[in-house]
């Protein structure tokens, strides 16, 4: 390699260079895992048992109870008898169409995976609104997470824990959660300077400058991001079943390796069902609370 | 540093604050020492000057006007009063409380207890309602549901807007919504108010209904106010005394008339000569004294004694009474009418010379005294003549104003530009 060659080809690593490296992370990698798999499984334990549970509940309710609960919290949710009779004819077809069983796991693991990711992701945004440094160290990460291919952080989460549904729900929340994180940033940190100066001038603490003012008048813009994540989760569960989560994915991942057509549709559309009642219910029940700018008078 | 005039005793003072803002203001402090002025600084090291060596004593009891053009640090000022802001250098006593020495939960209770503060977009929160709003600084006190809630309806009704509490302050308008804000402020029976530009944003109508009711409030309640304005017609309306801030410097302090009469410098005759003089002087400050007073008994000796102050008009005074005008004509009249042999009969009609009163605004007697052809009597609240007033009198001291600014109305605020409220960042 001497003369000018470096002017028509890139300077590149000798592949024997290349192969050590990778040999090194990978070996390190998996030596990490032997080591730490099992105790980091261990840590998950809790979580595999409420899923277990969670999903066992949702299947072993008979389907007219599980179809009347749900409606119930549609109706709550946004005090509306369409949305909640739209809810029953959309479950009352999942079910006709036989993808009943399916339909209740994805909804069991969309439903853990959406709390998580509000549970993990407001404190984050509060964190992130609270502080231009942990900002400037998040966004770049989030920024990472959303542009990431999923199946390239599937690959060290699989290492890690194997197939099943604790590498699934992780992978889903990675994907799910910046919208979460971001727009609860967003949302306090747009609330207006004079409302939090007010409380702060009456004498408010923090807590009480974040629980009565800045988290209430951010409530609309961190919904808008929960909807997304809801969303985004739903996305997440072709791919997902790939790595062993059961329910909807997997039908549509038979179809396309086996080409039928009709089985990957089906399937297809009761996502695009979950995916609509989510959105709306979660989206009526905002505009119902924030109907003033935020939610209800916290007494 | 106290004031001189004013005998009851200093509630607040602030003494050698500074502020300066950006990254490293102790290195601005050295150039602002060096007597650099704002502009200097700014240029020099990017530093923006806040306040520079202020030096206030507010007393007890009185409304305190602190105003300037925007970005003069108005909003800085006020806000070292509670510490939204932290001054870069200086003292603020609250009576013998150093407000700089207070830790974080000290000073969370001193703002609980002893200031609220009204705002100039109100501040209210959209997601409460009305009562709610009303009833935040006792909630934040942790004082229980219902007597606050009780507290917050008193103190809406008394400032009008009994009815109202379920609403929320976007169901309300401007004036409204900002006696909502005063109606906060007050429930918390904080001694000192905090009010940052707090009618600005109102309608001039409105404004002034607003102005109004604060002076009535006032007058009940005897709070410590301290009041921004950019408005000089608002701050001689309502302030007992009146600092100028000009580029964060404290260019004079006085009350009403000593700041309209005497400004110290041009940036105060600006403001000065822009305001309405007719509404905001009274007559005492303007009115000479009486030129001839008539102390004679009958007739014959008044006309005496009016010939000798050269004047055709006089104010006759009997037994340390004021009694009237009466003028070279009417007293010949009477001379000549032999049926006339009382002095009081010479007399003008009230209605054609009427006593105008000391205290009364200028602009309250102006029809009177352009009618009147000889100069009105002045008298104080016990009847005794104080003065009088010309109609020359009067025109120079509105001319002076008119020469000046052109300006008939005292209403309208200058334009200021707003300050963008960062929303993001
Ligand atoms: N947080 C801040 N950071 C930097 N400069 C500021 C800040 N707040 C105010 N200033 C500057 O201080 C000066 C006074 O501002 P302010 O007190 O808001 O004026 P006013 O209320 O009289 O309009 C202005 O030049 C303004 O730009
Ligand atoms: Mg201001």
């Amino acid at each position: 390699m001497s003369d000018k060659s470096w002017l028509t080809e890139i300077p590149q690593l000798d592949r024997s260079e290349l192969r050590d490296i990778r040999k090194y992370l990978d070996g390190a990698y998996r030596d990490f895992s032997r080591e730490y798999g099992d105790l980091i499984e261990s840590f998950f334990d809790p979580l595999l048992s409420f899923l277990i549970w969670f999903e066992k509940l949702l299947l072993g309710t008979p389907w007219w109870l599980v179809i009347v609960v749900i409606a119930f919290l549609s109706y709550m949710a946004g005090r509306s008898w369409k949305l909640a009779a739209g809810v029953v004819v959309s479950f009352l077809l999942i079910g006709y169409f036989g993808m009943w069983d399916n339909t209740m796991r994805t909804l069991s693991i969309i439903t853990v995976c959406t709390l998580l990711a509000i549970g993990i992701g407001i404190p984050i945004g509060i964190a992130m609104a609270r502080s231009d440094r942990v900002q400037s160290i998040v966004t770049p990460t989030l920024d990472i997470m959303q542009t990431m291919p999923a199946f390239v952080y599937l690959i060290p989460v699989v290492m890690l824990l194997g197939i099943g549904k604790i590498p699934g729900v992780i992978a889903v929340i990675i994907y799910a959660i910046p919208p979460v994180i971001r727009l609860t940033n967003l949302g306090i940190r747009l609330v207006n300077k004079e409302v939090l100066e007010a409380a702060t001038a009456y004498g408010a603490s923090s807590s009480q400058r974040l629980f009565g003012v800045q988290l209430p008048l951010a409530m609309p813009t961190i919904m808008a991001g929960v909807n997304q994540t809801i969303m985004m989760a739903l996305a997440m569960v072709v791919i997902a079943s790939m790595i062993g989560v059961k329910g909807l994915g997997q039908p549509v991942l038979q179809s396309i390796t086996n080409q039928y057509f009709t089985l990957g549709l089906l399937n297809g559309l009761a996502i695009v069902a979950l995916a609509i009642i989510f959105d709306r219910v979660s989206q009526s029940y905002a505009k119902r609370t924030q109907a003033h700018l935020g939610g209800r008078d916290n007494g | 540093m106290a004031d001189n005039e004013n005998t009851s005793e200093p509630l607040i003072r602030i003494e050698n604050l500074y502020k300066v803002f950006g990254s490293n203001p102790a290195n601005a402090m050295k150039l602002v020492r060096a007597g650099k002025s704002k502009s200097e600084v700014l240029a020099e090291c990017g530093h923006t000057v806040g306040l520079k060596d202020i030096n206030l004593s507010i007393n007890r009891g009185e409304i305190f006007v602190i105003m300037g053009l925007s970005g003069s640090g108005k909003s800085t000022m006020i806000r070292h009063f509670n510490r939204l802001i932290e001054p870069t250098e200086g003292r603020i006593f609250v009576e013998d409380v150093d407000v700089m020495q207070l830790d974080k939960a000290a000073l969370q209770d001193f703002r609980r207890h002893k200031m609220s503060m009204v705002f100039q977009h109100f501040g209210l929160m959209p997601h409460r309602t009305v009562v709610d709003n009303v009833a935040y600084g006792l909630q934040i006190q942790g004082v229980d549901k219902s007597e606050r809630q009780k507290k917050a309806l008193e103190w809406l009704n008394t400032v009008g807007l009994e009815g109202y509490e379920n609403q929320y302050p976007n169901q309300l308008s401007g004036g409204q919504q900002q006696r909502v804000g005063l109606a906060r402020a007050l429930c918390t029976d904080a001694e000192i108010l905090l009010m940052d530009e707090a009618f600005s944003a109102l309608d001039p109508l409105i404004r002034s209904g607003m102005q109004d009711q604060l002076i009535d409030l006032q007058q009940k309640l005897h709070k410590t106010i301290i009041f921004i304005t950019h408005d000089l017609d608002e701050a001689l309306r309502i302030g007992d005394r009146i600092a100028i801030l000009r580029d964060g410097l404290l260019v004079q302090q006085g009350t009403p008339d000593e700041i309209l009469l005497n400004p110290a410098d041009d940036y105060v005759e600006d403001f000065v000569k822009d305001v309405n003089r007719a509404r905001a002087l009274t007559v005492e400050t303007v009115m000479h004294p009486p030129a001839c007073r008539i102390t004679a008994d009958t007739i014959e000796e008044a006309l005496k004694q009016m010939r000798r102050s050269k004047e055709d008009y006089g104010y006759l005074i009997q037994d340390d009474q004021y009694q009237g005008v009466i003028t070279q004509e009417s007293l010949e009249e009477a001379n000549r009418d032999d049926s006339v042999s009382e002095l009081s009969e010479a007399v003008l009609d009230e209605a054609d010379a009427p006593a105008i009163q000391t205290e009364a605004l200028i602009e309250a007697v102006i029809p009177e005294t352009l009618n009147s052809d000889i100069p009105l009597p002045v008298v104080d609240a016990d009847g005794q003549l104080q003065g009088e007033l010309s109609r020359e009198n009067l025109a120079e001291v509105l001319a002076e104003h008119h020469a000046a600014g052109q300006k008939d109305d005292g209403e309208e605020p200058k334009p200021e530009p707003e300050e963008q409220p960062a929303k993001v960042s």
